[in-house]
């Protein structure tokens, strides 16, 4: 499903952050093209 | 010598008219005009309504955190009766009151005000006047050199009540540290700083020559351009608050300074540097309006109008309060996950592991608690809730407690937010004052602070930080 | 949804086209709408650059059966297992079906 797509990575610091997101993408295959952490706070 | 934490004190500062120069605002006016402008005056609160609203009595202490649970929702549309302004360890000041005081932190003729158009007929607080012991904060201004210097670009507009009152002044025209909403910003984390502070010393009956060390876990990068961020702002605080005794430093740690600067200073007292020790965190004007946007287009009020202040005393005599117990503080290390639950094993699992406690074992714990009904309706999560899940959902991890004991587990451990979301101020310690409330009736034993910080927002590392620590009788 | 990232998206869309794109959220349950509305149809709140903007971005939650399933089971167990009992997936899967309606 994400083999070779290009992946935004969306996050939010008490969720799932960012750069989590982004490995479990790349470990299914995608390639992270933006990744970022909101934070509200 | 044991570090104990004898009092605590909140306050807060209706500022609805520097609701315009917090960072999300000041970029949307100056991209949409006046029309934003007059969107924002449009949804601003009185100061009445500020007073009455349900997590800003519990901010200073007069009502208990759990009371929120009960009320109805919008607490915006629930305004307490006859509400005071003035709690038992916490107070709002208005407006009016708090530009006298950002004339008073300025030794530099930045501030300027005209006492025509805002007559000040004694304070509305006895913290804020004792700041201002000889009475008038600073000369008054006339209104034609307030406007030259609008006209002129070199300062911004204060107003009250839809008039020009005053204005601050850049004080270089080429460095960006220097300017006029900067200085703002920290004269206003200055400001408000020394007024909790103070705040903490009236309550108290602590005279202001006995304070040893200041610690302010405040955010502003206070400099100027060759050292922006340089900071101490603890000893501008402190010599504002008449500490003349006292030495100071500033802790940085984006939102979760205010426990590591817990951690400081009862670690000082521990090693017997000083014998007490105050910490302090001023306001952050940046975040006001922070989601205003949001707020508007949902036809709410602007709730992100009040600026919060925090102030601790920390001293080594065991009579008088709750340990700080620094055998139980929790860091977490840089080769830790930045997950949710990488953050909880390190502040939390860690430390009271290595004390042989339990996570059911702590009484309460204060997350960063913000005001989930700002949070809300900006698309962002209820801060609090969501944490306490996580430590609950941790808890079952290590067979603690069952999956379907989660809601229970929060319903005792946990506690709705109440704080301004003001950054650093929700960082557990607005709870510190209801807790010493709890702990001298005997209702509560424990509670751990658990702080979080984005390190990420500045763009020099991807991690996220936090730290902890557990005050207990 | 953060304005900064509205427009940061929109640039890539730009530049990759938004045909080539998918999103994947982390956030809990209450901000999933209006992200996934965000970068379907544009900002709800009328406020960022992605305002009357419709991208139409294929917009997944980590969380997701369908995402789980993707990633190698030992990542998952490590690094997200415990996401489940924090976030509210019923709402987060009925947040993005009813989005996924506008397509």
């Amino acid at each position: 499903m994400f083999k070779d797509k290009k992946v935004i990575a969306l996050g939010e610091r008490d969720g799932v952050p960012g750069p989590l997101i982004a490995e479990c993408m790349e470990a299914a295959g995608a390639e992270v093209v933006f990744q970022k952490t909101e934070c509200f706070v | 010598m044991t570090p104990v934490l004898r009092a605590a004190s909140n306050i807060l500062v209706h500022a609805p008219d520097l609701v315009r120069y917090g960072s999300k605002c000041f970029r949307e006016i100056a991209s949409q005009g006046e029309s934003f402008s007059r969107k924002l005056s449009g949804r601003i609160r009185s100061y009445e309504n500020a007073v009455a609203y349900p997590p800003n009595q519990v901010f200073i202490g007069n009502l208990p955190p759990e009371s929120l649970t009960g009320m109805p929702s919008p607490w915006h549309g629930h305004p307490i009766p006859d509400a005071s302004s003035k709690g038992p360890f916490g107070e709002i000041l208005p407006q009016e009151s708090f530009y006298p005081l950002l004339q008073r932190a300025d030794q530099f003729g930045l501030v300027m005000l005209d006492s025509d158009k805002l007559p000040l007929s004694g304070f509305a607080s006895n913290a804020a006047s004792a700041l201002v012991p000889e009475g008038a904060p600073g000369p008054s201004h006339k209104t034609a050199d307030i406007l030259r210097g609008i006209e002129s670009g070199e300062s911004i507009p204060l107003e009250h009540a839809g008039a020009l009152v005053g204005c601050v002044r850049r004080d270089h025209d080429a460095d960006e540290s220097l300017d006029a909403r900067v200085l703002l910003e920290n004269l206003a984390a200055k400001a408000s700083g020394a007024y909790a502070l103070s705040r903490l010393l009236v309550q108290e009956k602590i005279e202001s020559g006995q304070v040893e060390y200041i610690i302010s876990c405040s955010e502003e990068a206070v400099g100027d351009r060759y050292n922006r961020g340089g900071g101490n702002l603890a000893k501008a605080i402190g010599e504002m608050a008449g500490c003349q005794n006292a030495a100071g430093v500033d802790v940085k740690a984006f939102c979760a300074a205010p426990v590591y600067a817990l951690i400081h200073a009862a670690a000082l007292i521990r090693a017997g540097v000083v014998r007490n020790a105050v910490v302090v965190g001023g306001g952050s004007m940046a975040k006001l309006g922070m989601k205003a946007h949001q707020h508007i287009a949902k036809e709410l009020p602007v709730l992100e109008d009040i600026l919060g202040g925090v102030a601790f005393f920390l001293n080594s005599d065991e009579d008088e309060g709750p340990r700080v117990n620094l055998d139980i503080a929790g860091r977490h290390e840089v080769g830790r996950p930045s997950s949710p639950q990488g953050m909880v094993e390190a502040l939390v699992c860690d430390p009271l592991e290595r004390a042989g406690r339990k996570i059911c074992d702590i009484d309460k714990y204060a997350v960063e608690l913000h005001n989930p009904e700002v949070m809300l309706p900006a698309g962002a999560g209820d801060v609090a809730m969501t944490n306490y899940r996580t430590l609950a959902a941790v808890a079952v991890m290590r067979g603690e407690i069952d999956r379907g004991d989660i809601p229970d587990f929060i319903e005792s451990h946990g506690m709705p937010g109440f704080a301004p979301t003001q950054g650093h101020i929700p960082a557990g310690v607005p709870y510190l004052g209801h807790a010493l409330a709890g702990m001298r009736a005997g209702t509560l034993n424990s509670t751990m602070l658990v702080a979080k910080g984005s390190l990420f927002l500045g763009r020099m590392t991807q991690q996220a930080d936090g730290a902890s620590v557990v005050v207990e009788v | 949804m953060d304005l900064e990232n509205q427009a940061a998206i929109k640039k890539l869309a730009d530049e990759v086209g938004a045909e080539n794109l998918m999103v994947v959220l982390g956030m809990p349950s209450e901000g999933v709408q209006i992200a996934a509305e965000t970068l379907t149809t544009g900002d709800p709140s009328w406020a960022g650059p992605l305002a009357g903007v419709s991208l139409r971005l294929p917009v997944f939650h980590i969380l997701e059966e369908r995402v789980r399933a993707e990633v190698p089971a030992d990542v998952y167990r490590e690094k997200l297992e415990l996401m489940e009992m924090v976030l509210d997936l019923d709402q987060i899967e009925k947040g993005l079906a009813e989005i996924r309606t506008k397509r």
